[in-house]
């Protein structure tokens, strides 16, 4: 068994400040069960021994002195590969950067370990985090650990699936249309969006910068809150984060949801059905029984996020993805002799099938022609969306949702129909396209005992009441 | 069909991909699919509605005019397929 299994980041700050334990035994112990289990999932694709002792060790050398070790004091957490580390590969899971050694660290990074933080390792994804079930790695897919033949979703499926198997207590994902929040309702776990902006970029690959954040996976709402705390806030690094206060979290974690207005969006459920449908209305049952008052709610425009995301989404792509030329990072095609040809031929032979189809969409609705019908087209679409739930959030407090139209399915069963796999995505684009800090938070089990997620959605910058009621319902349901 | 597979040929070419002749008949079927999804959008009027490029305004984006330290020269190049004294190679682009 984990030695994460029965720990949080309160025991374990309690366990190394009572001299229970030390920073450094619990990363050998949490080092040496990931490593033995990984074989199972294929959720690590890197471990970074060297980096999470050293981490350990000067958590211990600040307890030894009387110094408070931080907030985050020793706690095991695994990174997404799509976000950059100084010296631990960072592959993005794909076959361009298999050797890529980042010169930097990315802010959430740096700000993980100053606050006592220990990165186990990288974690397994969708190539350049495109995909909705962790298939498109170049590094093999990620099986679920709640049921080995099924996927943890995608594209963070790697930092669900550590936190699911406990082999890692807490991780750092990344979500440009759900990336975070399907893969948590997957495994059964708690995965949060923030506000755009609200988590530096810096170090973060890009794929669709207006799009991309970063954000936490935990098993409790709390530990998701605590990831957040510390990653949070300003970065000049980043000319799109916010200096919006951060507020503390913690304190909204105090049960008190009675009275709360929650709105629940009939688009969501017009199409929703099985056990999936049977879980999420249980939760808004639950939700009256804290005393939330419920509100039926629409977000009209809700039928035409995924085609306004996969233009956007693939627009920006096609030109964050251009860098990867043959010339800086790491892989360059032998099979030309010309610049042009190299630029080509690396780019064929190194980026996997869903990146190129990415690519070549963004590159069509972006074409001389194309622009305005497309490209500008769904930036006008976008707008729409986000003053449905602008609008939505002059009458409710939260929105409840569901987050994935079925549980985790079996690896192999989507992967040839690309336009069903992104149609999956309908209940979290809208949130990414808004730019509204969202999350899931498990809320049961189908008959098959697949976990089913429930979204919960608030205003920008109030990441506050979004973990208030998904705290409460979390400690009343579990 | 929205899409000839000689336009993907040429979006191709405009995003430096060098298609096989196989993936060019399978991007053909496949943006098709998609884009024929993405029609939706003309279902709305959006002649009086802003683009929204970004989730919040350009707000503050300028910081002070310190001096520091930037990435070394050797970190800038470590990761680079060929280098040549501290620079990027690349084939010969300008024939002498």
């Amino acid at each position: 068994m984990s030695v994460l299994a029965s720990l949080s980041i309160e025991s374990i700050r309690a366990g190394l400040l009572t001299k229970k334990f030390s920073a450094e035994e619990l990363t050998k112990q949490a080092l040496a069960f990931a490593e033995t289990e990984n074989p199972k999932t294929n959720a690590y694709l890197t471990f970074s021994p060297e980096r999470a002792l050293a981490a350990a060790k000067a958590v211990d050398a600040k307890i030894a002195k009387g110094e408070d070790p931080g907030p985050l004091a020793g706690v095991p957490v695994a990174v997404k590969d799509v976000i950059v580390t100084r010296g631990v590969r960072t592959t993005c899971g794909s076959k361009l950067l298999a050797n890529y050694i980042p010169p930097y660290d990315a802010t959430a990074v740096i700000r993980l370990e100053q606050a006592g933080a220990v990165i186990l390792g990288k974690t397994n994804c969708d190539e350049f985090a495109m995909g909705s079930s962790n298939e498109n790695s170049a590094f093999g897919a990620v099986r679920n650990p709640v049921a080995l033949d099924r996927v943890p979703g995608g594209s963070s499926g790697g930092s669900a699936a550590v936190v699911a198997q406990e082999t890692a207590l807490v991780s750092l994902g990344s979500d440009t249309g759900g990336s975070i929040r399907q893969p948590a309702s997957f495994c059964g776990i708690v995965g949060v969006t923030p506000t755009y902006g609200r988590v530096s970029r810096y170090g973060l690959t890009a794929f669709a910068s207006s799009l991309d954040h970063i954000g936490p996976f935990a098993k409790t709402v709390e530990d998701a809150a605590k990831l957040l705390q510390v990653t949070a806030g300003r970065d000049e690094m980043d000319a799109t984060s916010s200096s919006s206060p951060v507020p503390d979290y913690a304190s909204a974690l105090n049960g008190n949801v009675r009275g709360l207005k929650i709105g629940f969006p009939k688009e969501y459920f017009a199409g929703l059905s099985g056990d999936t449908a049977t879980r999420v209305y249980q939760a808004l049952d639950d939700l009256t029984k804290l005393g939330c008052e419920l509100h039926e709610i629409s977000l009209p425009h809700t039928a035409y996020a995924i085609a306004c995301y996969y233009v956007i989404a693939t627009a920006e792509a096609s030109a964050n993805l251009a860098r990867y030329d043959g010339v800086r990072y790491t892989t360059r095609s032998t099979n030309a002799n010309t610049l042009s040809d190299m630029y080509r031929h690396t780019r064929d032979e190194g980026f996997g099938e869903e990146c190129k189809r990415r690519i070549m969409l963004g590159t069509y609705v972006l074409s001389a022609g194309y622009y305005d019908a497309y490209y500008l087209k769904a930036q006008r679409v976008r707008r729409l969306i986000a003053q449905d739930f602008a609008t939505a959030f002059q009458e409710v407090d939260a929105i409840v949702a569901p987050v994935s139209p079925f549980p985790a399915f079996k690896i192999g069963e989507k992967v040839a129909d690309p336009v069903a796999m992104y149609l999956s995505d309908i209940y979290t684009i809208t949130g990414s396209l808004a730019g509204i800090p969202c999350m899931s938070v498990p809320c049961g089990k189908t008959s098959d005992g697949l976990p089913v997620g429930l979204q919960i959605l608030a205003k920008h910058f109030d990441e506050s009441s979004m973990f208030r009621l998904a705290h409460a319902y979390q400690q009343a349901t579990h | 069909m929205k899409l000839t597979e000689q336009e993907v040929r040429r979006v191709a070419e405009l995003a430096n991909l060098a298609l096989r002749d196989d993936e060019v008949v399978r991007m053909t079927r496949d943006l098709d699919g998609i884009l024929l999804h993405v029609d939706k959008l003309n279902e709305l009027d959006t002649s009086n509605v802003e683009p929204m490029a970004q989730v919040f305004s350009a707000g503050e984006t300028l910081r002070a005019d310190v001096e520091r330290t930037p990435l070394s020269n050797a970190d800038a190049v470590a990761n680079a397929p060929v280098t040549s004294g501290g620079y990027y190679k690349v084939p010969l682009v300008i024939e002498r």
